[in-house]
């Protein structure tokens, strides 16, 4: 049996806040000290697997054993909270850490199974795995950072993308769900119009044009909430902000 | 999960972050500034293969009939074919609903970046007068601009001054037709009863600290060219002092300052309405007056000043008149001696 296949699924344990997560690392209190880390982990763990998998050249349970001892170590020591906003991204901060924790394990020349054969968290490699392998069909001429923060901003978007359909179907409004998935996440067809779409859901062209804007819109807002809880300060938000959606936030 | 392509996560970021092209002839290549009525974005126009500035209009909740006027603001505003004026090429809706309208890309400097390497109060005089001029041009054809400042004005590569940013323009009446002759004359039709088009009524437009107080109130029925005439008198405040208007009078600012012309900037600022300029034509005049050291209309001169203003115009005249009683003076010394 493939290892990559006994180890969870997509999960939504993570609560949803506003407020930053990184700030909340620095948190007395446990309780709220383990729900930040939760958010970091949650928002960073598949970036950081695929980053060891391909810049670091490891192999899949390698790179298993090293993304769970990076965020275990990370937890235990309570490094999070020694992030200072003042000199460098928390993306940064996090890919230099993982960095020298990486480099590290390597020179000690160690295979991790942190706490014999227990993950510590439940993560699913196997998508992860199945986009390296897609992945593998476009150019990647990136850098190590590029690579990382453009692997980061496919992991928000897809998030923002589940949780948004999350609260479509909750709320009852598949068709502008549907609409959206057609329009804009579709890779295979790509005739698709607003007219067509008009045509296939039998709705006027204006009423395409209504709810795709507004879906958009909500997707744009649940990016930045998501992106709200990983930035420390709110000069940190705005940059993340243009850079992973190209807009201005006040 | 589904997962997003690299095309996708491309794609996705436009339509969220940056309007959605598809369906013009439009494409996307990056976003130049952005304001409280919109963004203005670089595109390339693949028909005529040229680079174009594109504004698209922020307005969420699109209405038929204001995306109706909108579109017709714009088409206005592209017959105002004034070397001052941006032209603007095209207006449409994107396919998210919202207005856009393609303007030429002016390549050079925004007003506020030529004063910071440009000190000759002469020059900017005369890049001032050109504004004047352009927007003197808008209001006799029925069209005031709304958020005159340093910012939407351009300073072009060979020194053409263009006012841009007609995004929030209002049109107050039909062009006036006392020229018959002119060709380009616009005959609009009747709008609604009170012959206005408001872009966004009750709304505070524009930018506060350039802004008439009718405006920053928020009185929209109020404005007039009067209005713009108050922007004019803040954008010639900040050439003067290289300040944004302030509560402080120029010549507090920058001693520099002569009282005519801090006399015409505080009369385009004032704050009735009634105590302005009547237009832009005449703003424009004192400046020419001031750059010719003739009386401008807004400061009365005693005497001293008079003569001080003659003889700074004719120094010369003055310098060959002292120069030969100076020369008589020492005839007549040396004669007696």
């Amino acid at each position: 049996m493939d290892p990559d296949t006994d180890i969870g699924g997509a999960h939504q344990r993570f609560p949803v806040t506003n407020q930053s997560a990184i700030a909340a690392a620095r948190s007395e209190d446990q309780v709220v000290r383990q729900r930040a880390f939760d958010t970091i982990l949650n928002s960073y763990w598949k970036p950081t697997y695929k980053y060891i998998r391909l810049k670091w050249h490891a192999n899949n349970e390698d790179a298993k054993d090293l993304t769970q001892g990076f965020f275990a170590d990370a937890f235990e020591k309570n490094h999070f909270a020694h992030y200072n906003a003042r000199k460098a991204s928390f993306q940064t901060f996090l890919r230099t850490c993982l960095d020298g924790f990486v480099a590290n394990e390597r020179k000690a020349g160690k295979r991790l199974k942190r706490g014999g054969d227990v993950n510590h968290f439940q993560f699913d490699f196997l998508s992860a795995e199945d986009e390296i392998a897609m992945q593998a069909m476009q150019a990647n001429d990136l850098n190590a950072e590029d690579y990382f923060h453009r692997e980061w901003v496919r992991w928000m978007f897809t998030m923002s993308v589940d949780t948004l359909r999350q609260r479509y179907e909750a709320s009852g409004r598949q068709v502008h769900f549907q609409l959206f998935e057609a329009y804009d996440l579709n890779d295979d067809d790509t005739s698709v119009s607003y007219a067509s779409l008009a045509e296939t859901f039998a709705l006027e062209p204006a009423t395409v044009n209504n709810y795709l804007a507004a879906t958009r819109r909500d997707f744009r807002r649940i990016v930045l909430d998501k992106l709200r809880e990983i930035t420390a300060t709110d000069e940190e938000f705005r940059t993340e902000a243009r850079s992973l959606l190209g807009v201005d936030v006040k | 999960m589904k997962w997003l392509s690299d095309s996708k996560l491309t794609h996705l970021r436009a339509v969220v972050g940056n309007p959605d092209f598809s369906g013009t002839k439009y494409s996307f290549v990056k976003e130049l500034a952005r304001g409280g009525m919109g963004t203005v974005y670089l595109a390339e126009d693949t028909e005529l293969n040229r680079q174009v500035a594109i504004k698209v209009l922020s307005t969420p909740e699109m209405t038929e009939d204001l995306r109706r006027r909108m579109i017709r603001e714009a088409q206005i505003i592209a017959r105002l074919e004034h070397p001052g004026i941006v032209p603007v090429h095209d207006v449409g809706v994107l396919p998210d609903g919202r207005v856009y309208y393609a303007m030429k890309f002016v390549r050079g400097e925004r007003l506020d970046e030529y004063a910071a390497h440009t000190s000759s109060t002469r020059e900017r005089l005369r890049k001032f007068q050109a504004v004047c001029d352009a927007v003197a041009f808008a209001h006799a054809h029925g069209v005031i601009h709304r958020d005159l400042k340093p910012q939407n004005i351009m300073i072009g590569s060979f020194g053409e001054v263009l006012v841009l940013d007609w995004g929030v323009a209002k049109i107050l009446r039909e062009a006036k037709t006392e020229d018959a002759s002119e060709a380009d004359t616009l005959i609009l039709p009747a709008v609604g009863d009170n012959q206005t088009i408001d872009t966004a009524h009750g709304t505070v437009i524009g930018t506060r600290q350039y802004m008439s107080p009718e405006q920053s109130r928020g009185e929209i029925d109020q404005l007039d060219e009067r209005s713009d005439i108050h922007s004019l008198g803040a954008v010639f405040y900040f050439l003067l002092t290289d300040q944004a208007p302030s509560d402080g009078r120029p010549r507090a600012v920058n001693p520099k300052v002569g009282k005519p012309a801090e006399a015409i900037c505080l009369k385009a600022m004032a704050h009735a309405r009634s105590q302005r300029y009547d237009s832009a034509a005449e703003l424009s005049a004192d400046i020419g007056r001031l750059l010719d050291a003739e009386p401008v209309s807004a400061y009365r001169e005693n005497a001293y000043e008079k003569v001080s203003r003659w003889v700074g115009k004719n120094r010369f005249l003055v310098l060959l008149v002292l120069a030969y009683l100076l020369m008589r003076i020492f005839f007549i010394f040396t004669s007696r001696s």
